[in-house]
């Protein structure tokens, strides 16, 4: 029998457990939420925008789209267009966390209005304590990674170009955390069919529409091959 | 654009991005068993959406001038290993991140 702890403890228990896995997304955030600060006071903004805008839309790189969207014509349609282009992946972690997500109560239009890329990869793959609530863990994860990144557009925004930052190759903390979280992923399971997918697909699209255009056609081909291979890949036994 | 041109284009990504964030969870309500065609995506694609975010974040990359994607080669590589032989996340993302700056302010 389990005693039954208070809300207050258990959502102190997650919060610790929840920072250390957000660390390197702090590094990463500040970095990238600085330029983005930069480059929105240096596009004529007043740091409210940058605050607002990350606090809101909370995914980097259509806010940086939406500077040069701020500075041309008006074109309704066209952002909504180029918005569902460039966050169409969330779909994907949606499905991905719809099992996860259930029975977290009030927590879960938090948790599903902040899963960023970088708060999906964290909260699908941590290994969450048996005693930690699971609720509260990903709520954590996502409030501080949603903090680090309002903070840095906030800081970026104000300080603007009074601040040389550029310390080189820092934005590569990014590609390094996606990359243990592959490995990470890779060792757990006992075929990697859907993770060679994901790699060949992307770099196969990559070459075919260039960096600009290729996650939708990868999106696309992902499907297929998983949806095609479905029987040989549930045979597999990687998940029941 | 007026001001209220641009909370409008605002408001319109922020509604973008939530579409894509919201819209799985409500075509699928949790009161209801998810089909199994979805749970099985639901199960298959995060490993391919990992290896997806990788190439992402190197979708800048090009091997054919500069520094041919040496500097992230050698850095990626340092982090497998890193990761393979000490399996602290902490560790490996960080190591990985001092290695590649040191490459690429120093060496390229």
């Amino acid at each position: 029998m389990q005693d039954i702890k208070p809300t207050k403890q258990v959502a102190a228990q997650a919060a610790r457990l929840a920072f250390p896995y957000t660390i390197p997304i702090f590094a990463g955030f500040w970095f990238l939420g600085i330029t983005y600060g930069i480059y929105m006071n240096v596009s004529g903004f007043c740091f409210v925008y940058p605050m607002l805008m990350s606090l809101t839309i909370f995914g980097g790189s259509l806010e940086f789209l939406a500077v040069e969207m701020l500075l041309s014509a008006f074109a309704p349609l066209q952002t909504l267009v180029m918005a569902l282009m460039i966050q169409a992946r969330h779909l994907f972690y949606g499905f991905s966390m719809l099992d996860k997500f259930r029975g977290t109560g009030w927590k879960k239009m938090y948790l599903i209005f902040g899963m960023c890329d970088e708060t999906f990869s964290i909260n699908y793959s941590a290994n969450i304590p048996e005693d930690a609530d699971r609720g509260w863990f990903m709520f954590f994860v996502t409030l501080f990674n949603h903090f680090y990144w309002v903070s840095g557009a906030t800081l970026g925004g104000l300080l603007g170009n009074l601040i040389t930052f550029d310390p080189k190759g820092l934005d590569f903390v990014m590609t390094a955390l996606f990359v243990v979280i592959f490995l990470e992923q890779w060792l757990k399971e006992k075929k990697h069919a859907s993770s060679l997918i994901g790699v060949l697909a992307s770099a196969a699209c990559l070459l075919l529409f260039g960096a600009d255009s290729f996650l939708i056609p990868t999106m696309a081909c992902i499907l297929c091959l998983l949806s095609v291979f479905r029987k040989p890949i549930e045979k597999a036994g990687d998940f029941t | 654009m007026t001001l209220t041109q641009q909370i409008l284009t605002i408001g319109i990504c922020v509604l973008g991005t939530m579409a894509t964030r919201f819209l799985p969870f409500l075509l699928f309500s949790s009161k209801k068993p998810t089909p199994s065609y979805i749970r099985y995506l639901g199960k298959a694609l995060p490993a391919a959406i990992f290896g997806m975010l990788v190439v992402y974040c190197l979708k800048n990359v090009n091997i054919l001038t500069g520094s041919h994607g040496l500097p992230e080669f050698l850095a990626i590589a340092f982090v497998v290993a890193l990761h393979l032989w000490k399996r602290q996340m902490l560790l490996s993302i960080s190591g990985g991140t001092v290695c590649y700056m040191l490459l690429v302010q120093i060496v390229f």
